[in-house]
């Protein structure tokens, strides 16, 4: 194995295995989405009577939304991880070692990515043995892994470059408030084109995660949508660059050994 | 293992944002096997000092070598070179010591069967193996250093950098740290630059002292020139009865001259040394005068801080500037 993929290999391995180690994160990343998905499907049931709703299961409807509120804790506590390193000075102690900036990016991410893919599989698999249905079938299971596995790769780059600039886990938990209004602000629990309120439906329509959400949620609901998903891939690629690119530069500037 | 560079530094400097220089142009020579003890109170510039020798922060004026290597130009050098155990014991409190070894190992580039052999025998070396799989959270304060220690060793380094390593430690695991670092320096000829606020680490540990103060090394020698440069050893003795007061004053004035002691005290600088000590016993039993108590008072390495900077170590950092924490004014 070569010295940089050996040194991705540890550094995702510490990622999954300290996640593991923090029973708190675990039962919230991998468990409340699932409560969240219950509490839904119970309470807004009835949606899927409103004419031009797109599914006649709201679980199905509702699903998607789990992967992308996963994505969300995953992201968060390796962010928050990422920030203790710095302030207990763990960054200073691999920056002591032949260690590459790409290395540590990379690996950290490849850890969010197993416990992200871990999480997804866990969300489906119940979901599924609730009675959703992913129409797109078995192939499409794999395209809705892999757009959920680039929006953990999107937001887990958010966060890193918020712990990479800041310093501080206090920073990155601040992020959570945040992207979860904008989870709220998107079309998770209704089409777009049946909000009626009009900021909303505003708000909704250029707001990105809305168009992840729905790019998982084609794939469940509706089958195979090519302009769903193109955008969904679309944006999740352009949020994951650009947050790459931003992690990058927060790195290089932590990172100041000579 | 020996380097043959030890480390070099001219006219270093670091200064922060919104304060002072931290290091105001420190000079340093360490020979190669050398335990160079970098006395000082907290804020004095020594974690500054180290953090650019080990290539974490870039001077912002002046040149230092270490190992041979330029610590600006020539960064992945040193620190090839180097190991270094920071002031904070960076330690991931939700892995086991193994799983640091191993991370560690790993990063360097330490294959497989080498990284076990290596990881086992630092574990036994650090007096970790019963607890190899423990999590360090768990870890005492000692046992947190001995295994920053082993995690610095993994690379065979020639040239070892310790900040405070027994800050906050009981005086037992202290004592087994000391003893580990004198073995290194002893028997691997690893050049160790250790940073203290501990007169006594530096005394017990150091073959040269260097004593900084707000960025500025104030004086550097052996302990024993240091201490010798203050002056002579001084005896102060308590009578048992005041009224041999003036009876012991005039005994102690036949082996130095007097000085300031304690007011139930009598003191003198002794003119030939702490030698004299036996026969100011004999003068003092031959008078039948009888002391509660007598004091051989030899300088110490706080006396050398006193005198170089007119303070006292003890406490001397308590109004030092925290600039650890500023900013970069350069960055």
């Amino acid at each position: 194995m070569s010295p940089l993929l050996s040194q991705v290999a540890v550094l995702a391995g510490r990622s999954v295995v300290r996640t593991f180690r923090q029973p708190a994160n675990v039962v919230f990343a991998f468990f409340f989405p699932l409560v969240l998905l219950a509490v839904n499907v119970g309470g807004l049931d009835a949606a899927v009577r409103i004419p031009g709703f797109p599914s006649d299961s709201f679980l199905d409807f509702a699903l998607a939304f789990t992967f992308m509120q996963g994505a969300l804790f995953a992201t968060t506590n390796a962010g928050t991880d990422l920030a203790r390193d710095i302030q207990t000075g763990f960054l200073n102690r691999l920056a002591l070692t032949p260690l590459r900036g790409s290395a540590l990016l990379v690996g950290q991410l490849a850890g969010i990515v197993v416990l992200g893919l871990a999480q997804s599989l866990l969300y489906l698999t119940v979901g599924l043995a609730a009675g959703a249905r992913v129409e797109a079938g078995p192939v499409g299971v794999l395209v809705l892994l892999l757009l959920a596995v680039l929006t953990v790769i999107g937001f887990g780059a958010i966060g890193a470059f918020l712990a990479l600039r800041t310093g501080s886990g206090e920073a990155v938990q601040g992020l959570f408030p945040l992207l979860f209004v904008l989870l709220f602000l998107s079309s998770m629990n209704l089409p777009r084109n049946l909000i009626e309120i009009d900021w909303f439906r505003t708000v909704a329509t250029i707001n990105p995660v809305s168009y992840l959400i729905e790019g998982l949620r084609s794939l469940i609901v509706t089958g195979w949508d090519g302009q769903a998903l193109a955008l969904a891939f679309g944006i999740g690629a352009a949020l994951a660059a650009a947050a790459l690119t931003a992690a990058s530069l927060a790195l290089k500037g932590r990172l100041a050994r000579t | 293992m020996r380097d043959a560079h030890g480390i070099e530094a001219d006219g270093l400097v670091r200064e922060f944002k919104k304060g002072p220089r931290a290091v105001d142009g420190i000079d340093l020579r360490v020979a190669p096997g050398e335990i160079y003890g970098f006395l000082g109170p907290n804020g004095a510039g020594k974690s500054t000092t180290v953090h650019m020798l080990t290539t974490l922060l870039p001077p912002t004026a002046g040149r230092a070598r270490v190992a041979g290597h330029d610590v600006v130009t020539e960064g992945p050098s040193v620190r090839a070179a180097i190991g270094a155990a920071l002031q904070e014991a960076a330690l991931d409190p939700l892995l086991t010591a193994r799983e640091h070894l191993r991370l560690q190992t790993a990063m360097h580039g330490i294959s497989g069967e080498e990284r076990a052999r290596r990881t086992r025998a630092l574990l036994e070396r650090v007096g970790l193996a019963d607890a190899a799989d423990r999590k360090v959270g768990g870890y005492s304060g000692g046992m947190k250093r001995r295994l920053d220690l082993a995690l610095a060793l993994v690379h065979r380094p020639r040239i070892l950098f310790l900040d405070e390593p027994t800050t906050g430690l009981d005086p037992q695991s202290r004592s087994a740290l000391w003893g580990e670092v004198g073995r290194l320096a002893q028997e691997e000829g690893v050049t160790v630059f250790l940073t203290t606020q501990y007169l006594e680490e530096a005394d017990v540990l150091a073959d040269r002292v260097g004593i900084i103060d707000h960025g500025r090394i104030v004086a550097e020698g052996s302990p024993a020139a240091l201490k010798a440069e203050i002056g002579r050893p001084s005896v102060e003795a308590v009578p048992a009865d005041p009224a041999d007061r003036d009876a012991i004053a005039r005994t102690l004035a036949r082996f130095g001259e007097p000085e300031a002691g304690s007011p139930k005290g009598v003191a003198v600088r002794l003119r030939a040394g702490a030698g004299s000590l036996a026969e100011i016993v004999r003068a003092l039993d031959a008078a039948n005068l009888r002391v509660e108590h007598l004091q051989l008072h030899a300088p110490s390495l706080d006396d050398v801080f006193l005198a170089k900077t007119g303070r006292s170590l003890e406490g001397a950092g308590e109004n030092a500037d925290v600039r650890a924490t500023l900013e970069p004014a350069t960055a």
